[in-house]
């Protein structure tokens, strides 16, 4: 018995014990969990090196790198470079993903109906509330609307997604910046609220003359009807990888403080407007070198052999040049006892 | 000489386990306490900036961080409340019928199945009840309430089939369980003596369980109903998933709305603002102090609807 014991014991202390090298912990977002459990999966199967990641949401991922209990920390809002820098961390972009508005119309398929900025944003304010506003009618030409009342569905549980979609509405219309303005979770002025991207799309299904908003794979996987959305151009653009990476294309990383850029409202022609990258946090000074080093190995394997992977999940890998400013801030920026941790 | 030893060894035993078992009684105490302690100095950020209006605010505002709590005491309460009015009688109806009149044969399979009920977790209830009760009720009973009730300001609202009042259906099936198993074995304490008498002086069935069975029972049914609000009280995800989860309060209970726990389960992972986070372990405290005052109500009208005997 007490053999036992002690095997027991030494057992703990040596797997608490074994290098720190070996395995990375990681928390954080939910949005970006399948992609991430792929490259971890991947990538013990090539180097041993094991990932453990838990998808936690954006604001238990910040709390936890602040407190040193992970490696890293994963947000989809980025944080600012005041916060950054007040709390010793870095940041930098992974992927990019994009929100997409879904509906439940009678008669009305996949990017059949079109919504300007304007619409979009009376309709989460609870202004414009039957699908045959005229409004509606205006910039939809030649479809015919039924006079249902519309539904708005939004997230319940404080999210990334409801960040970059308040974001956006933020951006593009003073009454909401007023009346709900944008964070994980905001004061709804109308509608119901379901858990989850699955219960805001149970929601939508389920409720006649709905609008919800979801995650662009989210969408795509379980085949919902999309609205078509007008950008900065006036144009109206169908959400696609294409459109996403065309918004993170036009952002200018390089002369953000911070990496803090925020892909809603981008120009460009083809941009889809409420788009988001999702982003790793990770210490300024770590004090485990070796284990820093193999973070950052990690996500130069994932910008670089990881990019596929990504997009066969439906989500867009960020742009060679983008991950290049990437990996030239990390040799800049992370020090571990005044060495560089990473070089190219 | 022996047996005196004996009687020695068990003084020592008795002594132990009076000790163990006192233990275990204040323990029960002291982590209530505890818990109390504990979920009133999480909230105190809370408590010193909204101080009383807390409980009188509806504002919900995670981006200004103003925050009351209104919406969802109302929705905890009223919710429970429709869930008890409807599971009150259907629980009583099961324990009488199980007990005064099935046949020996049937007793026994559906108790079995209604206890069985008790034991679905309640996430499988939220599932249920988002997937199939609610289109049902969407599709079929809520433009039928609006219809024809309509009038009522309380049933007026949208057919969305997710609101306060699929809530309270929902709920009210998840605590008939309780309320029925724990009924039907008060019932089957009523000593067989007093319902024969009933019997033997001509009175119906109906008479004999309305003015026999029920008047004996009385405190212990005041219980197993306590039992049940208790539950309704504090359900978390089958809420969460029909109540739509809306910091409004309205008056139609056709319409969403949110209750304590479904706020909490909602918005604890991603507040990360002190006061917000303070805010939602206020909203904790105050259930614990709401199932707290509903407990001692209970105890106080069991007390004074207790058996005197004769008439009561």
């Amino acid at each position: 018995m007490r053999k036992l014991l002690i095997a027991v014991v030494l057992m703990l202390l040596m797997a608490g014990g074994s290098s720190a090298a070996d395995l990375i912990n990681g928390a954080g977002a939910t949005f970006p969990y399948p992609l991430y459990s792929k490259w971890a999966y991947e990538y013990a199967k090539k180097t041993g090196i094991k990932l453990n990641y838990q998808s936690i949401g954006s604001g238990g991922g910040i709390k936890q790198i602040k407190e040193k209990t992970v490696d890293f920390g994963a947000s989809d809002a980025p944080l600012t470079a005041k916060e950054l820098t007040e709390a010793g961390l870095f940041q930098f972009p992974m992927a990019i993903g994009g929100v997409v508005p879904v509906v439940n119309i009678k008669g009305i398929s996949a990017g059949q109906i079109r919504l300007t900025p304007d619409v979009l944003a009376d309709m989460f304010l609870g202004k414009v509330t039957r699908w045959n506003d005229k409004k509606i009618i205006d910039i939809n030409p030649g479809v015919t609307l039924p006079d249902d009342k519309i539904t708005v569905v939004h997230r319940s549980d404080g999210s990334g997604t409801t960040w970059i979609f308040a974001n956006y509405l933020d951006k593009i219309s003073k009454e909401w910046h007023d009346r709900a303005g944008f964070g994980t979770a905001v004061n709804w002025p109308a509608g119901v609220g379901g858990k989850g991207n699955e219960g805001v799309a149970a929601y939508v299904k389920r409720i006649k003359g709905s609008i919800g908003y979801v995650e662009y794979a989210y969408a795509l996987q379980n085949k919902l009807t999309h609205a078509k959305l007008q950008n900065r151009e006036k144009n109206f653009v169908d959400p696609s990888i294409e459109s996403f990476s065309a918004a993170g294309a036009s952002a200018d990383w390089k002369n953000t403080p911070g990496f803090s850029v925020v892909l809603t409202d981008q120009p460009g022609k083809n941009s889809w407007p409420i788009s988001g990258a999702t982003f790793i946090i990770v210490r300024r000074q770590p004090e485990d070198c070796a284990n820093a080093k193999a973070v950052l190995g990690f996500f130069d394997w994932a910008y670089s052999d990881g990019a596929g992977m990504a997009r066969s999940l439906d989500y867009v890998p960020m742009p060679k040049n983008v991950s290049e400013i990437m990996e030239d801030a990390w040799t800049k920026e992370i020090k571990c006892k005044g060495q560089a941790v990473w070089k190219r | 000489m022996a047996f005196f030893e004996r009687h020695k060894a068990d003084k020592i035993g008795d002594a132990v386990f009076r000790g163990v078992s006192y233990f275990f009684a204040v323990l029960v105490v002291v982590l209530m306490l505890f818990i109390f302690a504990v979920l009133f100095k999480e909230s105190l950020p809370s408590i010193r900036k909204f101080g009383l209006k807390f409980l009188t605010s509806a504002a919900w505002d995670p981006v200004q961080l103003e925050f009351g709590a209104l919406p969802a005491i109302y929705g905890t309460i009223v919710s429970s409340i429709i869930a008890i009015v409807i599971a009150v009688p259907i629980s009583l109806g099961i324990a009488i019928f199980l007990t005064e009149m099935a046949p020996k044969g049937l007793r026994g399979p559906i108790g079995t199945a209604i206890e069985l009920l008790a034991s679905i977790p309640s996430i499988i209830y939220g599932m249920w009840g988002l997937f199939v009760f609610a289109p049902f009720l969407s599709d079929h009973i809520e433009p039928w309430i609006i219809d024809h009730l309509g009038f009522i300001p309380i049933f007026n609202g949208a057919p969305l089939g997710i609101g306060m009042l699929p809530a309270g259906f929902i709920l009210s099936i998840m605590i008939i369980p309780f309320i029925s198993s724990v009924s039907r074995e008060i019932f089957q304490m009523v000593p067989p003596i007093m319902k024969e008498s009933g019997y033997g002086v001509g009175a119906t069935k109906w008479e004999v369980i309305r003015k026999v069975v029920i008047p004996y029972t009385r405190s212990g049914l005041m219980g197993a109903v306590i039992l049940g609000l208790g539950r309704a009280l504090g359900e978390t995800m089958a809420v969460t998933f029909v109540i739509g989860n809306s910091h409004e309060i309205s008056k139609a209970l056709l319409d969403p709305a949110t209750s304590i726990s479904a706020t909490l389960a909602n918005e604890f992972t991603e507040a990360v603002d002190p006061v917000y986070l303070s805010s939602l372990v206020e909203l904790g405290l105050i259930l614990f102090v709401i199932t707290f005052i509903v407990l001692v109500f209970s105890k106080l009208l069991i007390g004074g609807f207790s058996y005197k005997g004769g008439r009561p």
